[in-house]
C-alpha cells in the first residue's frame, strides 16, 4: 500500500518530467536529451536561493523563473541553429548541452552531494498502523496536477495554446496566416524547461540529492515513460509517468533498489519493440 | 586514396606509434596506449554512427562488458589471448541483442534505448554483486611482461596492436560492398530495400561489428588499468565516445584518430592548463565543459568535423 502511493508520488515527477519532453518534441521533433542537465542547473539555483534567503518558496519560484529563462535561451542561442536533416543532429547538440552543463554545474558548485530539503514532512501519515503517503507526497500531486490542467488549459482553451498548437502542426501555414512561429518554439522550449525545473524541484529532496549528474537515472526513467504513453501523446505521457513511477516503486520495494534502473530498462525495451508508437497510439507509419 | 593507399598509412602509423614508444617517457606511453585503446572504439563507433546513421549513446557499456569480461577470465586463470576472444565473444553476443532491438528504432527512440542501456552498468555491478563485487570493481591480476621491456610499452604495444588490427579490418570491410551498403541504408532505407539491401541484416550487422570494437577497447582498459569498476565506465563516457567522432569527423576512420587523440589530449591539456591555479573544482569538470562547447560549435557550424569528409545521413521525412 505505502509502495503504491510511494509510486503514485514519483510517478507524478516523471510525469510531469516526460511532459516536458512530450512538449518539445510535438513543437520540434527533437528530444531534449539536455531536459535532465537544465532541470539540475535551475534546481542548483534554486536551491543556492532558498539558502541565501532562507525561504524555500523563493528558491522554488527562482528555479521555475530560471527553467522558463534556461529554456528560451537555448532555443534562441543553440537549438534554433540545428540543422533538421537528419534527427541526429538535434540529439548530438542536447547531448553537448548536457556536457556543457555538467561541467560548469562541477566547477561552480563542486562535485559533491548536496543534500536538498524538502518543504514538508516527508514521514508518511499512518491509517490504522499502515504508513500511506507523506506531507511531500500530498505536495507533489498537487503542484503536477496544477501544472498539467494548466497546460491543458492553455493548449486547448486559449489563443496562445492554439497558435503553438498550429505552429507545431504546421509552421508554413501557420506563419502565413500570421502566428509567430519562431516566438511559438521560444515559448513551447521555455514552458517545457519550467516543467522540468518543477519536476527537479520535486524529485531531488527524495532520494537523490543535489549533484550536477543527479537527473541522469531521472532522466532514462521520464524518457520511458514518454515512450509508454507515445511520444505525441501529452495525457500518455502522464499515464506512462505514473506507470513507471508504480513499477520502479514495487520494484524497489520488492527486489532491491538496485534492480530499478535494470527494471525500466526491460520495460523500454518491451515497449519499443513491442509498440514502438506507445501503449496508446492508433497507429504508426513509417516507410521500410 | 584508395585501399591499399589507406591501409599502407594506418600500417605507416602504427609503426610510427610503436617507434615512438621506446623514446617517450613511461607516463606518455601510458597515453598512447590510451590512445590506441580509445582508437579500437570510436573506429568501431564511427562506421555505426557515421556509416550507418545509428547512433549509441551505450557503448560505455559495451566497454564495461568486455572489461569485466577480461577481468573475470584473467582472474579465472585463463592465459591473456583467451581472455581477450572471450570478451570479443561475450560483447559479440550482446552487441547482436541490442542490434537486434535497434534495427527495428529511428533516432531519438535509438539513442534513447542506447542511453537506458549506459545507464545500467552500474545497477548490474551492483545487483549481481557476487560477480561482479559492485562499486569496488575488480582488479585484473596480470602476469608481469618480459623482462627487456616496461609495463608501459608492453600495455602500448598491446593496445596499438589491437588498434591495428581492428582499423586494417575495418578498412577492408567498409572499403567494400558491405562499406557500400552501409551508406546506401544510412542514404535512403527505402531506396537501398529496393536495390535489394536487407536493410535490418545490415544494421544489425554494423552494430555486431561495432561492439565487437568497443568489447575489445574495453578489455584493453581492463590491462591498462589493470582494475574495472563502473566508475570507470560512467555515462560521460559513452557521450565523450560520441562527441570523439563528431568532432574528428564522422564516418572516417581518420576522424576516429583524432577523436581517441582529442580524448586523452583535452583532460590532459585542461589538467595542464588548470595546475598552477588552486582549482579542485575543474579537475575533471573543465574537459567536461570544453567537450561539450566543442561538440556544439562543431555541429553547428562544422559538421563535417576535423577529417572533413561527410554530414549526417540525409533522411527523407518519414
Amino acid at each position: 500500500m505505502f509502495l503504491t502511493f510511494d509510486g503514485l508520488s514519483r510517478g507524478a515527477v516523471y510525469a510531469a518530467f516526460a511532459l516536458a519532453l512530450v512538449l518539445i518534441w510535438r513543437a520540434t521533433r527533437i528530444v531534449n536529451f539536455a531536459q535532465g542537465a537544465m532541470a539540475v542547473a535551475t534546481a542548483y539555483a534554486g536551491f543556492e536561493v532558498s539558502a541565501a534567503t532562507g525561504s524555500y518558496w523563493l528558491g522554488f519560484a527562482v528555479a521555475i523563473a530560471a527553467g522558463l529563462i534556461l529554456g528560451a535561451v537555448t532555443e534562441r542561442v543553440v537549438m534554433r541553429f540545428v540543422d533538421h536533416s537528419s534527427p541526429l543532429n538535434g540529439v548530438v547538440v542536447a547531448l553537448g548541452l548536457v556536457l556543457v552543463i555538467q561541467g560548469g554545474l562541477g566547477m561552480i558548485f563542486g562535485s559533491e552531494f548536496r543534500p536538498a530539503e524538502a518543504p514538508f514532512s516527508r514521514d508518511a501519515f499512518t491509517v490504522g498502523g499502515v504508513a500511506l503517503l507523506s506531507r511531500f507526497d500530498l505536495f507533489v500531486f498537487a503542484a503536477v496536477g496544477i501544472v498539467v490542467a494548466l497546460l491543458a488549459l492553455l493548449f486547448t482553451r486559449t489563443h496562445t495554446g492554439l497558435r503553438m498548437r498550429a505552429a507545431a502542426f504546421a509552421p508554413d501555414v501557420s506563419r502565413l496566416l500570421g502566428v509567430n512561429v519562431s516566438g511559438m518554439l521560444t515559448l513551447g522550449w521555455a514552458l517545457a524547461a519550467a516543467v522540468g525545473s518543477l519536476a527537479g524541484m520535486l524529485v531531488l529532496p527524495t532520494e537523490l540529492g543535489l549533484h550536477p549528474n543527479a537527473m541522469d537515472i531521472v532522466f532514462v526513467s521520464s524518457f520511458t515513460a514518454a515512450v509508454v504513453g507515445g511520444l505525441d501523446s501529452a495525457i500518455g505521457s502522464v499515464l506512462g509517468g505514473l506507470i513507471v513511477g508504480l513499477l520502479l516503486s514495487y520494484v524497489s520495494g520488492y527486489l532491491g533498489a538496485t534492480v530499478a534502473p535494470i527494471a525500466v530498462l526491460i520495460l523500454l525495451v518491451v515497449v519499443l519493440l513491442g509498440r514502438p508508437g506507445g501503449l496508446f497510439s492508433r497507429s504508426a507509419a513509417r516507410t521500410v | 586514396m584508395s585501399g591499399k593507399m589507406k591501409i599502407a598509412t594506418i600500417v605507416a602509423g602504427v609503426a610510427v606509434v610503436v617507434v615512438l614508444t621506446l623514446v617517450f617517457p613511461p607516463f606518455r606511453t601510458y597515453q598512447l596506449a590510451t590512445v590506441g585503446a580509445y582508437l579500437c572504439v570510436t573506429a568501431g563507433l564511427t562506421v555505426l554512427t557515421g556509416l550507418n546513421g545509428q547512433l549509441s549513446l551505450g557503448h560505455g557499456a559495451l566497454m564495461a562488458t568486455g572489461a569485466y569480461t577480461l577481468a573475470l577470465s584473467v582472474n579465472a586463470g585463463w592465459p591473456l589471448t583467451v581472455a581477450f576472444a572471450a570478451a570479443l565473444v561475450v560483447t559479440t553476443v550482446i552487441g547482436g541483442v541490442i542490434g537486434l532491438a535497434a534495427a527495428r528504432l529511428r533516432g531519438p527512440y535509438l539513442a534513447g534505448l542506447t542511453l537506458a542501456v549506459a545507464v545500467v552498468v552500474p545497477a548490474v555491478a551492483s545487483t549481481f554483486d557476487g560477480t561482479f563485487n559492485s562499486d569496488q570493481g575488480l582488479s585484473v591480476a596480470l602476469e608481469p611482461p618480459p623482462e627487456t621491456v616496461t609495463v608501459e610499452q608492453w600495455q602500448a604495444w598491446l593496445a596499438w596492436g589491437a588498434a591495428l588490427v581492428v582499423l586494417v579490418l575495418l578498412q577492408l570491410l567498409v572499403g567494400g560492398r558491405f562499406g557500400r551498403e552501409l551508406k546506401a541504408v544510412r542514404d535512403d532505407e527505402t531506396a537501398a530495400r529496393l536495390a535489394g539491401v536487407s536493410v535490418a541484416r545490415t544494421q544489425v550487422l554494423a552494430f555486431v561489428v561495432s561492439a565487437a570494437c568497443a568489447g575489445l577497447g574495453g578489455a584493453l582498459f581492463a590491462v591498462l588499468a589493470q582494475s574495472v569498476s563502473p566508475g570507470a565506465f560512467p555515462l560521460s563516457l559513452s557521450l565523450f565516445l560520441v562527441m570523439a567522432i563528431v568532432i574528428g569527423g564522422l564516418g572516417s576512420l581518420a576522424g576516429a584518430a583524432w577523436g581517441a587523440v582529442l580524448l586523452v589530449a583535452l583532460p590532459a591539456l585542461a589538467h595542464t592548463a588548470t595546475e598552477g591555479i588552486d582549482a579542485q573544482r575543474l579537475e575533471g569538470n573543465l574537459p567536461l565543459a570544453l567537450f561539450g562547447v566543442t561538440l556544439i560549435v562543431v555541429m553547428l557550424a562544422a559538421p563535417g568535423g576535423i577529417a572533413n569528409l561527410r554530414p549526417f545521413r540525409k533522411r527523407s521525412k518519414a
